[in-house]
């Protein structure tokens, strides 16, 4: 009796425990059950941390004061211990963090909620006057002179001439620009040399460094952006194109030649970078609502973690979704595949890859790997020096695909490296042992299901509306697992095995 | 023929779908501390002599590298045999001497080998490579089947055995599993060997099957298969219902082969044998086992001796008594 009623008894208190959660959010608290469609608010976090080495520990970290386009609306400092005050100093904005006895390595948060403006404000700045000419030695004065004198034949006014100057310094340098120029510049050392030159033409210019904002974007970076005045505001001019002004997404978050993080009595500072794009506002409310009826139910909200966090649970939340799939197309359809959950993986870099170009660069590495793979079973290897060969082969591959789709420009083949290689490894050598067990076509079957499945699973797993429900009701995975326990008892037919016995169909009676 | 069956159609036919068998039979009656003895061959061959149940006289057993020197000596005056690993799967790794040569010997395939080639084929065995998983093994090297001459006009190379499915003790269904060009000699019906229905009264078999469709004549020599009388079959059936006292798994698929000159032999056990018995028999497990079930009143040990057990399944289960329910 008990045996016979545990599982449904477990089912039904899954189900009832995870959709009683759901509605009461949904209709006490009113969390949305749609994306957000339309949405420019974003919230950007900056991640700081450094290592202390002994005595008070002071970091200066610049935060954004004003950008052009965006408005900051909210901001949220997050450290543990530390006092906390805000300065200007000259245009920009920091945060000074001081604490008495760190010990680890800490970490220090900032985070803003940013609006896109509708309409750029265009702040009218000052012309800060003429600069005087950089004190440059020979060869470099007569160099400099020779390039400000070309730029100036080939351009208009302030802005055309930055921008010559910039696609100079990128396209074929001559023999004077060389002298400034080097291959191996970075973005920051381009906007120096290009300040540089600039003030040999009396053009006041500026260093800027701002991020990109794009939704679930995480350890990123800040990048370097050149400004020179016009006499009437400052003209964005980006260094490697020489293009004018920002794209819409650049949010500005500090002037000037200095680095992000300065420390006292600290060192290997890191700063970085993540940005969501925002729906919170429903959710928002719905927050308050509930802390205003001081309910439980977002305690074990997703909200409360920072955003890193935050964004990788968005996978993560998918998994188990794409695995309750898995154990559908398997059980109940029949459709083999090699390994249990290597389809799920490779759909998970399906997200990073599109959905064309990972196909046909998951069919490329396998049918690669698989040739060399034939190739080492004729070396008569042991298992695991097998593997290892296996793996070291495919990673080679990797690279060659990389480096051979970025010199024919096609970007897709740089996301390759985040196919899971091991598992690739796994697969081929899978595939290997099929094909030489049952032959060909079992093994082609096999691939060609994998393959089907990872579609599917990268089908399910980018449709927003899953990615949004899971994510704001982390609870529904409570179903998800009671269905996933419902199909471990079923014992009917595979739709495959209607095929498969298909023989016995009107072949006289039992 | 239609391109799919209806799951009415399949359940009326008693046919047993994967996760069925992997629900109900192999978890529910095949504990998995008792897989070793399946999984190990020599396990199981030790066990079989224990019980006086007929196996391919060993000749020798090889562990280590070391050991690989006494190959000569265990091969003795043997003019034919079979080196096997322990813990082979599909038929891999088998390499079948037929006969000597100066000194050399020769292959099923007619290829000749010599000491050295042999002694790097165990190696290679005793490496893993030709067992599950690749955990370092054992070579076995023991007595060559010479296949009973009433198969010789259905079988390309290699060996053919018949397999029998054993429920709680019971032998339930059978079949012959006949190599081909396709299968490489070896018997295993997803590799392309053709599986002949046996009807368990008389021993006689039926059609075949061959890809998971139903044939009349061997695909290679072109004689036809059903209808071979097999030899003994009451003891062969016995011999069957007694390997379920060797290993106590409850749903057991039992190979045997018929020796020219020993009778029936034990060939290796297999705790979780395949479905594809119900398609060369043009018929579902699930109606025996349900009459298994209905005679031992549920419980998942069988009290009678294994005689008795055979004898059951030969009045239940044969061509005539289906005939008799079914007017």
């Amino acid at each position: 009796m008990l045996k016979r009623f545990h599982l449904p008894l477990v089912i039904l208190v899954l189900c009832s425990a995870s959709l009683g959660m759901f509605f009461h959010k949904v209709y006490n608290l009113g969390f949305p059950l749609l994306p957000a469609q339309t949405t420019d608010n974003w919230i950007v976090e900056a991640r700081v941390s450094f290592e202390p080495t002994g005595g008070a520990v002071t970091a200066r970290v610049f935060i954004p004061n004003d950008p052009g386009r965006f408005a900051l609306l909210d901001e949220n400092f997050i450290s543990r211990g530390y006092g906390l005050t805000t300065d200007l100093s000259g245009e920009n904005r920091e945060a000074i963090w001081t604490t008495r006895q760190p010990s680890g390595r800490q970490s220090l948060y900032y985070r803003t909620t940013v609006s896109q403006l509708e309409r750029e404000r265009r702040t009218e700045a000052p012309y800060p006057g003429p600069v005087s000419l950089p004190n440059l030695e020979e060869p470099y004065r007569s160099a400099a002179d020779a390039v400000v004198q070309r730029v100036r034949e080939r351009s208009a006014d302030i802005t055309s001439f930055a921008t010559v100057l910039i696609r100079d310094m990128n396209n074929t340098p001559d023999e004077n620009m060389t002298l400034f120029v080097s291959r191996t510049d970075t973005d920051r050392d381009k906007v120096r040399t290009a300040i540089q030159l600039l003030a040999g033409a009396r053009i006041p210019a500026r260093m800027v460094h701002g991020i990109p904002l794009s939704d679930r974007a995480r350890d990123l970076q800040p990048q370097v952006w050149l400004e020179v005045h016009n006499t009437r505001q400052w003209i964005a001019i980006n260094p490697n194109t020489g293009a004018v002004g920002y794209p819409s997404n650049f949010l500005v978050w500090w002037y000037g030649d200095q680095d992000p993080v300065r420390l006292q009595r600290a060192r290997n500072p890191h700063i970085s970078f993540a940005v969501t794009q925002n729906f919170q506002d429903a959710v928002d409310v719905a927050q308050q609502r509930a802390q205003l009826m001081d309910s439980r139910a977002v305690d074990f909200s997703l909200f409360g973690l920072p955003i890193q966090t935050q964004n990788m649970y968005r996978v993560l939340l998918l998994v188990p979704v794409g695995a309750m799939l898995i154990v559908l197309l398997r059980n109940i359809v029949g459709v083999q595949t090699f390994g249990t959950f290597m389809p799920i993986l490779i759909a998970l870099s399906f997200r990073e890859t599109q959905l064309l170009g990972g196909v046909i660069l998951f069919t490329l590495i396998v049918s690669l790997g698989l040739a060399i793979r034939f190739y080492l079973e004729r070396l008569k290897l042991l298992l695991v020096p097998r593997l290892a060969a296996v793996v070291i082969v495919v990673i080679m591959l990797m690279l060659t695909l990389s480096i051979l789709s970025h010199k024919l420009g096609i970007e897709h083949g740089l996301s390759i490296a985040l196919f899971p290689m091991v598992i690739l490894a796994m697969t081929i050598e899978r595939m290997s042992l099929v094909w030489e067990e049952h032959g060909p076509s079992d093994a082609i079957r096999q691939g060609i299901g994998s393959l089907a499945v990872a579609v599917a699973g990268y089908l399910l797993m980018i449709n927003p509306y899953i990615d949004h429900m899971f994510f704001v009701f982390p609870e529904l995975l409570l179903i998800v697992l009671a269905v996933t326990l419902l199909l471990g008892r079923y014992t009917g037919y595979r739709l495959s095995e209607l095929l498969r016995f298909r023989a016995l169909s009107g072949r006289g009676n039992p | 023929m239609k391109w799919f069956i209806s799951p009415k159609e399949l359940r009326r036919r008693g046919v047993v779908g994967m996760n069925q068998r992997n629900a109900w039979f192999i978890a529910e009656l095949n504990p998995r501390r008792n897989y070793p003895l399946v999984d190990d061959k020599l396990i199981t061959k030790k066990l079989a002599l224990d019980a006086g149940i007929a196996v391919p006289e060993l000749y020798g057993v090889i562990e280590t590298n070391h050991d690989i020197r006494n190959l000569a000596r265990i091969v003795g005056k043997h003019d034919d045999f079979v080196i096997k690993p322990a813990h082979g799967s599909g038929g891999n790794g088998i390499m079948v001497i037929v006969g000597r040569m100066r000194g050399h010997f020769r292959k099923a395939s007619g290829q000749i080998v010599d000491q050295a080639s042999m002694a790097h084929h165990v190696s290679n065995i005793l490496s893993g490579m030709h067992s599950l998983g690749g955990q370092p093994d054992k070579a076995m090297i023991e007595y060559r089947v010479h296949f009973h001459p009433m198969f010789e006009e259905v079988s390309f190379q290699g060996v053919p055995d018949i397999r029998t499915v054993v429920y709680k003790g019971y032998p339930v269904m059978a079949m012959v599993r006949l190599p081909t060009r396709d299968s490489d000699g070896k018997a295993n019906l997803h590799q392309g060997a053709v599986g002949a229905g046996i009807d368990m009264g008389s021993g006689r078999t039926e059609h075949g099957v061959w890809h998971n469709q139903i044939i009349d004549l061997h695909p290679d020599t072109g004689a036809p298969i059903s209808g071979l009388e097999i030899p003994g079959w009451d003891r062969l059936l016995a011999l069957a219902a007694g390997c379920y006292e060797l290993t106590g798994l409850g749903y057991l698929g039992v190979d045997l082969v018929l020796d020219r000159d020993r009778g029936p032999l034990m060939l290796e056990l297999n705790a979780r044998p395949g479905l594809a018995v119900q398609l060369a028999n043009s018929i579902g497990l699930g109606h025996r086992i349900a009459m298994i079930d209905a005679g031992t009143e549920g419980a998942n040990t069988p009290t009678a001796p294994a005689a008795e057990r055979a004898a059951f399944a030969q009045t239940h289960f044969s061509a005539e008594a289906a005939r008799r329910r079914t007017p």
